[in-house]
């Protein structure tokens, strides 16, 4: 990134309303002014219109539906936090390079200031708040805390998403395998060590071992 | 022990575990207003006018606030006791800039959006001055950032110098004659920012009494208050700051970066304010690591003790002078406090320029100081051909010696004197060197294109500010036998609020779950003055000590009373008569709260210290060397600590293991680039290279035990520690693998790179010498 776009970043265009003007999304929604439409687009079915006036879209989140109406610029993680108040999911610098919004979509750690809540509509969404089944935590979970896996904890959320859905892909990882699923969340208090150990001991903890 | 010494599980991590609402940003406020700071896009500029009325025009912006609209109050941001030692160099706003990213503008908007689409739209016209970017020219240069004359605590505005510091015990002039060896070098260290996850975040808002609450992300509550109150003129009796729970601080949030500007906010348009830093705000205009440039000269005697240490510090401030002089002062008192030599000399210049701010970061310059210390006791080794580690045995301080720096050099006043009550330095070098396997990495051959090395450095810090840090805690008993205990100390992820509990239910013998731990509330909680300088284990650590044993001391009264006996005994939440009769905590209180001599049981208590006993430690780094690239492995760092009683080993482990993360990235990955201009480069986490998971080397952690006679259960400090350790030990061993010595951080692969290719040119000339020589001898044969 050169100096300049640094620079405009700040001081001018910032990336919230570059996403305002620009709502052509990659799911083939498209974006119009003026009121509310939800229009087939002509020739091509797949392609919907919205207006910046909003959508009303339905994301599920944790296995619950929630019927929304969001504007096509809002990320996922303003929705999840603003709207439903799920506020578990952090905000570390709203541009996908520290991990701190690390959400499960279709199976997929997401970092979600970086998608667009439109995009979510029809996916399946896991969250922190979903892990706890009828009141017993998620095996990470219960290991984040007996290994003192977290600090500060404001990466933890982030950091346990992305270790649930490694172990829920490969039930025995390693360390490396470890290393390389929470890569991209950062942890300034520097607990990675002890994530480690929490994340293999889960999923020890996971087959019975 | 039941508690102290024992891994505990924190009494905050199950909340954390299921993202509960427990951070400031976590709450939702009615009416909220959001707050955006337009800033400077020039290093040094006056601000001839600033047009708004174009963004006064945009839908949902509330209001655009310049200088025009505060009073002109001089102040520090820095969070220190009172008065604070920085210079009280900074307003609100301002009608000159002097960094990229100083404040211009404030804007107030009932979304983010409408806030941040007004930055776009307020136009600014600016009379550009010359930017000074470097310290040295910045240094009596014509130009001068601070033009006002009579600023407190600025040491000279003409000059450029927002503090100056020296120092001098025997005589150095003398002792530089009297020497068998003098060692002459300079280092550097760079800006480094404390990069922090979560950002800078407040809330603001006037409660039904119109009184001004404060939510905010602070390790200075109570410092908070005082400035907030100071700077918007409000009183002290009408704020409450509210400490959540913070994500992370290292220093950072030691100060007062946007807690004013809210509460500004709020009292002018009696609605709730929020700021929250960005990423890009938090690496440029937040705050960071002091660069400092040392002058180094150590004099050796024929024994190889040392003679004389002589320490000459540049400091670069930044655009203001938040933490200059303290920072500048425990770089000199930590590093001449770490080895005996009877004389001492300290001269240290912190000077303004137009760059990023500088402030608290973990280690507080402590880092900066042992960088070259411990590169030049390597140095000297080498030179003189000894082992580094016995070099190191022969001058460190020992137990029973004074510590003459610590008396004349104290937090930017004269200090209080230091003796060495308790070290584990020995034991500390003994065990690392073991872990490391020192001895057969010295073996180890330095042929080939990868070449391993091994090196140490040793370090130590303090245990709170000494006759200043105060920190003070209340516990009060319910019916079932639990506690509230009410600290006024500040766990920023820490792990001190576990770490108290564990103090307190030691003390009153009762189980953890048993003490429900609240901190820093200035409404709630007593005093404290904050989480920084290594203070909370040993500070307010001693005060919850402190009020715990009055506290029992007042349960076995009651139960004496109610027992109606003289003597009886207090152990495992019972108090017990000779006969046997006995009754519990919970009873007692019960009693005292219904029927029985009425009274709540409970206790509070303060505690300071003229001591500061110093944790010790040893690090040691396993480093690989790609001699053809220049490109290095740390394959592993080992850090032995003597931090005194250890209260909470798994939570001690996990402060040393995040401040060995931390120091990595200062050693080689870290460094915040400014371009000709004074303009950052580097602002998202991409370019600004903090450490992650699969850089991790590995870690190994060990503690040594000694037992500190003034430390709460024998205990001192470790959070800071253990940063001081790792760039020099990177240093050493990149030397030990290659004999490249870099001494200006970060050690990049270009510089090593450089380096040995001079190496290689130095070695050619040499054989070409040789060669040449060979056959001037043939022709003489």
């Amino acid at each position: 990134m050169t100096k300049k776009n640094q620079l405009t970043k700040e001081s001018g265009l910032s990336r919230r309303s570059f996403l305002k003007g620009v709502g052509l999304t990659s799911a083939g929604l498209a974006v119009t002014s003026g009121g509310e439409i939800f229009a087939e687009a002509s020739g091509d079915a797949s392609v919907k219109i919205i207006s910046p006036g909003g959508a009303t879209i339905t994301l599920e989140v944790n296995g619950k539906k929630h019927q929304l109406k969001v504007e096509p610029r809002e990320t996922l993680v303003e929705v999840l936090r603003d709207r439903l108040h799920l506020t578990g999911t952090k905000i570390g610098c709203d541009r996908g390079a520290c991990g701190a919004c690390t959400v499960i979509v279709d199976g997929k750690n997401v970092t979600s200031c970086l998608m667009l809540a439109i995009d979510a509509e029809g996916k399946s969404i896991e969250t922190i708040e979903g892990l706890e089944k009828e009141g017993e935590l998620h095996p990470v979970q219960k290991s984040f805390i007996e290994y003192d896996a977290l600090q500060c904890g404001f990466c933890t959320p982030g950091m346990i998403m992305s270790s649930k859905n490694l172990l829920d892909h490969n039930p025995s990882p390693n360390l490396a395998d470890v290393k390389h699923a929470v890569r991209g969340n950062l942890c300034r208090c520097g607990t990675y060590p002890k994530v480690f150990q929490a994340v293999l001991a889960a999923s020890k903890q996971n087959k019975g071992e | 022990m039941k508690h102290i010494g024992k891994k505990t599980k924190r009494v905050d991590g199950l909340a954390l575990v299921r993202g509960e609402p427990v951070f400031a940003d976590d709450i939702r406020l009615k009416d909220l207003t959001y707050l955006k700071i337009l800033r400077s896009p020039h290093a040094h500029a006056k601000i001839l006018k600033i047009d708004s009325s174009e963004a006064m025009k945009l839908e949902g912006v509330i209001a655009v606030y310049t200088h025009e609209d505060f009073r002109r109050h001089y102040y520090t941001t820095a969070g220190q006791g009172y008065p604070e030692p920085s210079p009280r160099d900074t307003l609100l706003l301002d009608s000159k800039v002097r960094f990229v990213g100083d404040r211009v503008a404030i804007i107030v908007g009932e979304t983010l959006e409408a806030a941040e689409e007004a930055l776009g739209k307020i136009h600014v016209e600016y009379e550009i001055l010359p930017a000074l970017l470097d310290p040295e020219v910045a240094l009596d240069n014509e130009v001068q950032l601070h033009g006002h004359d009579g600023l407190p605590g600025v040491t000279d505005v003409k000059r450029n110098i927002a503090a100056h510091l020296g120092a001098e015990l025997g005589n150095v002039a003398q002792a530089a004659e009297e020497s068998k060896y003098v060692f002459e070098r300079e280092y550097s260290t760079p800006y480094a920012q404390q990069s922090h996850i979560e950002p800078h975040i407040s809330l603001t808002w006037l409660d039904e009494h119109n009184r001004l609450v404060i939510r905010t992300a602070t390790q200075v509550p109570f410092h908070v208050r005082r400035i907030v109150s100071e700077v918007v003129d409000y009183p002290i009796a009408k704020i409450r700051v509210i400490k959540p729970r913070i994500g992370g601080g290292f220093g950072s949030k030691q100060e007062i970066l946007n807690e004013e500007v809210c509460a500004a906010v709020t009292l002018k348009t009696g609605r709730p304010a929020r700021l929250e830093y960005t990423r890009a705000e938090e690496l440029h205009a937040g705050r960071s690591r002091h660069p400092q440039k040392i002058k180094l000269k150590i004099g050796v005697n024929e024994d190889y003790t040392f003679r004389f240490i002589d320490l000459d510090i540049l400091e670069n401030a930044g655009a203001y002078g938040s933490h200059s002089l303290t920072v500048m002062s425990v770089t000199a008192n930590k590093a001449l406090a770490l080895y005996k030599a009877p004389n001492i000399k300290v001269s240290g210049t912190a000077v303004y320029t137009n760059l990023f701010v500088a402030g608290a970061y973990r280690g507080y310059g402590a880092p900066q100081g042992f960088f070259p210390l411990e590169s030049m006791v390597d140095e000297i080794a080498h030179d003189l051909g000894l082992d580094p580690i016995d070099l190191r045995h022969k001058n460190y301080v020992k137990e029973g010696d004074d510590v003459p720096i610590a008396k004349v050099l104290g937090e930017g006043k004269e200090g209080y004197p230091l003796v060495i009550y308790t070290s584990g330095m020995k034991e500390c070098l003994e065990e690392g060197s073991k872990l490391i396997e020192w001895e057969e990495l010295q073996k180890t051959s330095s042929e080939g294109i990868e070449r391993r090395g091994v090196g140490v450095s040793i370090c130590g810090q303090g245990s709170g500010i000494p006759g200043i840090d105060m920190g003070a805690a209340f516990i009060k008993m319910n019916e079932d036998g639990s506690f509230n205990l009410l600290a006024g100390a500040t766990d920023l992820g820490t792990g001190s609020d576990t770490m108290l509990a564990q103090i307190a239910a030691e003390e009153l013998e009762v189980p953890l779950d048993k003490m429900i731990v609240y901190s820093s509330d200035t409404d709630i909680t007593p005093f404290d003055t904050g989480a920084y300088a290594s203070s909370t284990t040993y500070i307010s650590g001693g005060a919850v000590k402190k009020a715990a044993a009055d506290l029992k001391q007042q349960i076995l009264e009651m139960g004496k009373i109610l027992l109606e006996v003289e003597e009886a005994d207090i152990a495992e939440a019972y108090v017990t008569a000779s006969d046997g009769r006995k009754i519990s905590y919970g009873e007692i209180c019960t009693k005292a709260f219904y029927t029985d001599s009425q009274r709540q049981l409970m206790a509070h208590a303060s505690h300071m210290s003229y001591d500061s006993p110093p944790p010790f430690n040893a690090t040691f780094a396993d480093v690989v060397v790609d001699t053809e690239t220049g490109i290095f492995k740390i394959k592993k760092i080992v850090s032995v600590t003597d931090a005194g009683q250890i209260i909470n080993p798994q939570m001690a482990e996990g402060q040393v293991e995040g401040a060995i993360a931390q120091s990595l990235g200062f050693t080689h990955s870290e460094f915040m680039i400014a371009d000709e201009k004074g303009a950052p480069i580097n602002t998202d986490f991409f370019s600004y290279h903090i450490y992650t998971a699969i850089d991790m080397p590995e870690i190994v952690t060990r503690f040594v035990h000694t037992h500190e006679e003034t430390g709460p259960f024998g205990a001192k400090a470790i959070a800071e520690i253990p940063i001081n350790g790792p760039a020099p030990a990177i240093a050493n061993a990149i030397f030990n693998a290659c004999g490249v010595r870099i001494r200006n951080l970060p050690i990049t692969p270009e510089k090593v790179f450089l380096e040995l290719q001079k190496q290689k040119e130095v070695s050619l000339v040499n054989d070409k010498a040789g060669a040449l020589s060979k056959d001037v001898d043939h022709a003489h044969s």
